[in-house]
Formats: structure tokens, C-alpha cells, sequence
């Protein structure tokens, strides 16, 4: 079997094939349905907030860490401990916490977000 | 100045910075033949032919072909994504870099990785809710076909330019090292071995080709990290205090050198190599093996803890390096007197070959020769996974959608792109061949930045903004390549050590801190002013794209049949 036809759901989908008609896309109102579904709201909503706070939690640590190297070379050369620098306990701390806001991520979809889900293709299917 | 680019393509092809600051990269010694590493070479590549046999004999349609069914499970597709991005480069160049300036070694550690969690929080579910094959396909979703998978495959084509070029002469240049053989031979075997897994085994062979090097790599690591602990008491501290007295820069290698001293450029590195690796058309394509959304986000969890893993593991490499190699001179070539050597200029082989020379320290003649054939079978993955993305370019979304209009067979789509991985092979080894005596060392630096300035752009704009025009999506992606491709020519590593000019007209090494938000403002301001029917169309089917986008209703399941 095909999977093109799979993977062209609505009628905005086929649209795309036409180039440069000025045909507007049949109104879907299986795709109003879901768009206007409030838990399909919820979902977007929560999930949007969540990796965009994720993002910006990365972007800070990561251009922080570059941001202290390129400006406070001293400070990333003090030593904690015996050998080893500040900079070097920053540079690990870096790749962990780039991990962990996967795993933090992850655990969350798994369980909230694939629920949301669950719950709204079951309520679709009403 | 700063040499950051040079730094930075150093690193991933395996020549180390003073390599590259000299006239030419040509300055290699090739080695005795070293059998041990031969044989178990041969071996990896045999193994490998059966599993691209058996690959073939099931590969039928294009998903077979393009997306290995989308029947990869989540934890394979991480090991594949971890090889396809765990270079040699990163392995040796890394490891090198640590070797010769310490700390320094872990900004390019930090900012391979850093890439991964916007992969996963902007990119992944969405891309294998809203694609197929290619990238293009979810860029394309809503907007004009032709126009977007032409930007679309001339970016994919670009970086898979570029990023080949680098590691097909790295290649030539690890394998004169390693194996003692002929710099035209390894790149000929190199390319005829890609060209055979893609064209034959398609997604699943090269998949699985990424899955074993990615477990032969992470196993030798661990072995020789394991080891060069094991010598210190499983103690970093005493390694790290072992380190600083023997190398000759003391305390100065636990703390930032000079890699990145002008801020403006260590920033321009950071954007280059943090959305590059959202770019990536070779990486995003692993997102439409997996069977849906679920196992793409799992498959990005996993790899960055592989990948991060790996990093640590290089960093250990290359401390251990130091505290073992550098008190031995056996490991150098000796100056006049026959005793006295520089601890980093002199290391046989170059600063790049720390973690080859270290096997032999802690494993002995047999896991150096394991080492070298692991090293060679990461270059052989990472060009395989290259020509795959490549040859998916041409025929999916050039010919079967810009050319043919969609008017053409499976099978006929199929075959345009078994022969695209044979062009694209045969044009790598030629392209290998000419540029053995040139500068390469910023080319993996410049694909990194077109892919964070055409491709990361247009992609994200696409699925995250309701108003992306197609005109906004062309140029804007149109101007974000030029740009960056320019910037980089007019930079010292172009403008002045190629083509020979006295002062660079760029003064930095990596554009990506402009020419990326530079596509971006493109793309959003030429969609603003896009007044055609065709964009008002284009908005208001945004909201089908959306929801599908975001609960996967309606996205191709997995294709296995």
C-alpha cells in the first residue's frame, strides 16, 4: 500500500499539490473540531510554555557558560578544591543539565502530555 | 584575531590546530601498514556488507528505502543518531584538543551537545508528525512545493557538500596515519563502501551501520577512559593533578586559554554549533525512522545521554593523554640531540592522533589496531549517513516533487535515488582527491553555520509561525546561505590563507551570529509584506498543519507492511 495517501489527512493537505491555484481548502470540520477542543487547548498551551521555558533555561546556561569564558577567564580559573577549576565543574555541569532538561522533558510528555492526548482522540472518537 | 573557525574545523577532521596552522594539512607521514588494524577493518566492513545485504533483499518501497519502514525502535534510533553525530573528528580532534590546550577542549564538548535539547523541545515530535522522508516534506507542508524543496534541498546539498568534503580528506589523511595506506586509496575505498550501503541497504543498512559504529566507539572509549582512571585510583583529581605537572602549560590547561578570547566570536560559535545540530539534514531524516512522535522524543533523550557520555569519556582521553604520553618519549619525534622534544608539536602523527597513541599506551599493539579500524568505521558511517541525506535531496524532493510534480512512480523515485548516492559518492572521491593539499579545516565550520542559517530557519519558521509565506520561507532561507557562505569566503580562513589576500574582510570566524537571525528577520519580514493570494491560502492552513503538527492526528504511521 501507498502511505502518500496517509499521510495527507485533510483537505488542506492535498491543497499543496496544486501549485499556485487560488482554490482555498475545503473546510475541515473534523480539523475545527480538534483545534477548538478545549483539551487540545490545554495541551498545546501547556506543552508550548513548558519547551519554550526549557529552551530559554538552556540557552541561558549555555551562553552563560560561553558568556563567563569569553568575559571572566579568572573567575572559571579559580580552583575548587584540589586541581581542578570552577570552569571545569561548569563545563560537566553543562553537559548534565543538558541531559537532565531532556529527561525533564521526556518524563513530563510521557506522562501529562501523552494523557491529554490519550484523552482527546478518545473524546474525538465520541 | 582568533582562530576560532580553524580551531573548530581542526577539531572535527582530525588535524590538529598546529596542523592547521601550517602552509598545508599535506605534511602527514604515512605509516608502516599496521595489519592488526587492517584485518579487524576488514572485518567491520564484512560484517557490515552482510547486514546491507540482508538490508537489501528487504528493502522494496521508498519507506524501506528512505525511512527503513519507520519500524526503528526508539533505543536504536538513539545509538544511529549518537553515530551518525559522534564524528572521528570529535572522537580524535577533541581528544587532541584537550591534549594541547585542557580545558579549552570542553567549549566544543559543550556546544555539540547543547544542540540536542532544542532538537527536542522545538523540532523533533513535530517533524515526525508533519514528514516522511526529508525535512523538506514538513517545511513544504503547507507552502509551495517547488519553491521550498528547492531551498529546502539546496541547503541539504550545501551542507552535505561541505561536511564530505572535510571528511573525505580527513579521511585519506587519519588512514595514511592509521593504516599505512595511500592517501588516493583510503579515499576511493571510503566513498565505494558509502556508496555500496546507501545504494543498496538504503535507510536500514546505514541505519544499522550507525548502530554497531556507535557501539564500537562508546566500548573502545570507555575502555581507555576506564583505563587512564584505573591507573589514578578511579580519582580525577589525581589524573587532573598529574596532567598540570606534566604539561608543559602547568595550571594554564585546567582554565580557558586562547581559543576564545573576542566574545563576539566565541558567541558566533556557539549559535553556529547549538542550531546547526537542529539543521543537520542527515540527523533530522533519523526523526522518520522511528514509528511516531513518542519514539522520536525517546530517541533524542537517549542520544544526547550517549552523546554527552561520549564527550566526558574525550575529555578523560585527552587528560589521560597528557598524564601518560607526554613523559614518554618513545611516543614523539626526538629533535637533533635525539633527546629533547616539544610535548604537543612533536607527538607522532600530530596532537590528532592522542587517542590512537594512548590505546597503545593502556591496550597494547591489539587495541590500537582495534582503535584505528573503530576511527575508520566512524568516517565510513558519518559519510554514509551524508550521502543517504543527500541522495534523499535529489530524488525526493528535486525530482519527484520539483521536476516530475509528483508525476512519477515509487519505484522510479526509488531508483533516481540509488543513483544519486552513486553521483554523490563518485563526485565525494573526486572532490576528495582535489582538495587533498588544500586548507578544509573551516568547512565542517561553514556546514554547521548554513545549516543553523538556511535550514534550522526555514524549518522552524514554517511549523512554529502561523504567518510564513513561501516568499518569506525562499528568500529568507536564500539569504541565510549566501550569507553565510560569504561571510565564511571573505574570513581569514578563506579570504586569506586560500585565496592569499592580506586582511580578511569578515573579521570573524563563524557568521552564524548574523547570518542566522539575518535569515530569520528575512523570513519574517518578506512573509509580512507578502500581500499574494497564494500567502493568505498559506496562513489560514496553518491551523491543520497545527493541529496535526502537535497531536500527530492524521501523521504517517509507521510504514513497515
Amino acid at each position: 500500500m501507498s502511505t502518500r495517501q496517509t499521510a495527507r489527512p485533510f483537505a488542506t493537505a492535498d491543497a499543496r499539490t496544486s501549485n499556485g491555484a487560488l482554490d482555498m481548502p475545503e473546510p475541515d470540520h473534523r480539523l475545527d473540531r480538534i483545534a477548538e477542543h478545549p483539551i487540545f487547548k490545554t495541551l498545546v498551551h501547556e506543552r508550548t510554555r513548558f519547551s519554550w521555558i526549557l529552551t530559554g533555561l538552556m540557552l541561558f546556561v549555555y551562553f552563560g557558560f560561553i558568556g563567563l569564558i569569553a568575559f571572566d577567564k579568572a573567575l572559571l580559573a579559580t580552583k575548587v578544591g584540589g586541581t581542578a577549576s570552577l570552569g571545569f565543574y561548569m563545563g560537566m555541569f553543562v553537559i548534565v543539565f543538558a541531559f537532565l532538561l531532556t529527561g525533564i522533558y521526556v518524563a513530563r510528555a510521557n506522562t501529562r502530555y501523552d494523557r491529554l492526548s490519550a484523552e482527546l482522540v478518545r473524546s474525538l472518537a465520541k | 584575531m582568533i582562530r576560532i573557525a580553524p580551531f573548530l574545523g581542526a577539531a572535527l577532521i582530525g588535524v590538529t590546530p598546529s596542523f592547521a596552522a601550517g602552509p598545508d594539512l599535506g605534511a602527514v607521514q604515512q605509516q608502516a601498514t599496521n595489519w592488526p588494524a587492517i584485518f579487524m577493518f576488514l572485518f567491520f566492513v564484512l560484517f557490515t556488507l552482510g547486514i546491507t545485504y540482508r538490508a537489501a533483499k528487504g528493502s522494496k518501497s521508498a519507506a524501506d528505502f528512505y525511512a527503513a519502514g519507520g519500524g526503528i525502535s526508539a533505543r536504536t534510533n538513539s545509538l544511529a543518531i549518537a553515530g551518525d553525530y559522534m564524528s572521528a573528528a570529535s572522537f580524535l580532534g577533541i581528544s587532541g584538543l584537550v591534549y594541547s590546550s585542557g580545558f579549552d577542549g570542553l567549549i566544543y564538548s559543550t556546544g555539540f551537545l547543547v544542540g540536542w535539547p532544542i532538537v527536542l523541545f522545538l523540532i523533533a515530535e513535530r517533524l515526525r508528525n508533519l514528514g516522511k522522508f526529508t525535512f523538506a516534506d514538513v517545511a513544504s507542508f503547507r507552502l509551495d512545493q517547488t519553491a521550498i524543496r528547492i531551498i529546502s534541498a539546496t541547503g541539504t546539498l550545501v551542507v552535505v557538500a561541505f561536511y564530505l568534503i572535510a571528511q573525505m580528506v580527513g579521511a585519506g589523511k587519519l588512514i595514511q596515519l592509521l593504516f599505512g595506506l595511500p592517501y588516493l586509496y583510503a579515499v576511493v575505498i571510503v566513498g565505494a563502501l558509502m556508496i555500496i550501503y546507501v545504494a543498496f541497504g538504503g535507510m536500514k543498512a546505514t541505519t544499522w551501520v550507525q548502530v554497531i559504529k556507535a557501539c564500537l566507539l562508546l566500548g573502545g572509549a570507555t575502555f581507555m577512559a576506564g583505563a587512564v582512571l584505573y591507573k589514578y585510583g578511579f580519582s580525577p583529581e589525581k589524573l587532573f593533578a598529574s596532567a598540570v605537572q606534566t604539561h608543559p602549560n602547568g595550571e594554564a590547561i585546567m582554565a580557558p586559554g586562547g581559543l576564545v578570547s573576542n566574545p563576539i566570536d566565541s558567541l558566533s560559535l556557539g549559535v553556529g554549533l547549538m542550531f546547526g545540530t537542529a539543521g543537520l539534514p542527515h540527523i533530522l531524516m533519523r526523526f522518520f525512522t522511528v514509528s511516531d512522535a513518542q519514539a522520536a522524543r525517546k530517541s533524542v533523550f537517549y542520544a544526547t545521554g550517549l552523546i554527552g557520555y561520549f564527550y566526558i569519556l574525550t575529555f578523560i582521553i585527552g587528560f589521560g593523554g597528557i598524564a601518560l604520553l607526554m613523559s614518554d618519549p618513545s611516543y614523539f619525534k626526538l629533535g637533533a640531540d635525539g633527546t629533547t622534544y616539544n610535548k604537543i608539536k612533536d607527538m607522532i602523527g600530530g596532537t590528532n592522533m592522542v587517542a590512537v597513541n594512548l590505546a597503545n599506551a593502556v591496550g597494547g599493539p591489539y587495541f590500537l589496531g582495534f582503535i584505528s579500524a573503530v576511527a575508520f568505521a566512524t568516517i565510513l558511517a558519518v559519510v554514509a549517513g551524508l550521502t543517504l541525506a543527500g541522495a534523499s535531496a535529489i530524488s525526493h524532493d528535486l525530482y519527484a516533487q520539483v521536476f516530475a510534480r509528483g508525476r512519477t512512480t515509487e519505484r522510479a523515485e526509488v531508483n533516481l535515488s540509488k543513483a544519486s548516492a552513486v553521483g554523490i559518492g563518485i563526485v565525494a572521491i573526486y572532490l576528495g582527491y582535489v582538495f587533498e593539499n588544500q586548507n578544509v579545516a573551516f568547512m565542517v565550520g561553514l556546514a554547521f553555520s548554513v545549516a543553523a542559517s538556511c535550514n534550522f530557519p526555514v524549518l522552524a519558521m514554517s511549523i512554529l509561525w502561523r504567518g510564513t509565506t513561501t516568499w518569506g520561507a525562499l528568500i529568507g532561507g536564500l539569504v541565510g546561505l549566501v550569507a553565510a557562505v560569504v561571510m565564511v569566503v571573505l574570513s581569514d580562513a578563506v579570504w586569506v590563507k586560500t585565496f592569499g589576500h592580506p586582511a580578511a574582510l569578515f573579521p570573524y570566524a563563524n557568521p552564524a551570529l548574523f547570518s542566522m537571525p539575518l535569515a530569520f528577520l528575512t523570513i519574517w519580514a518578506v512573509s509580512k509584506m507578502d500581500r499574494t493570494h497564494r500567502a493568505a491560502r498559506e496562513r489560514a492552513a496553518f491551523d491543520a498543519q497545527f493541529v496535526r503538527s502537535e497531536t500527530g492526528i492524521g501523521a504517517s504511521g509507521a510504514h513497515a507492511h
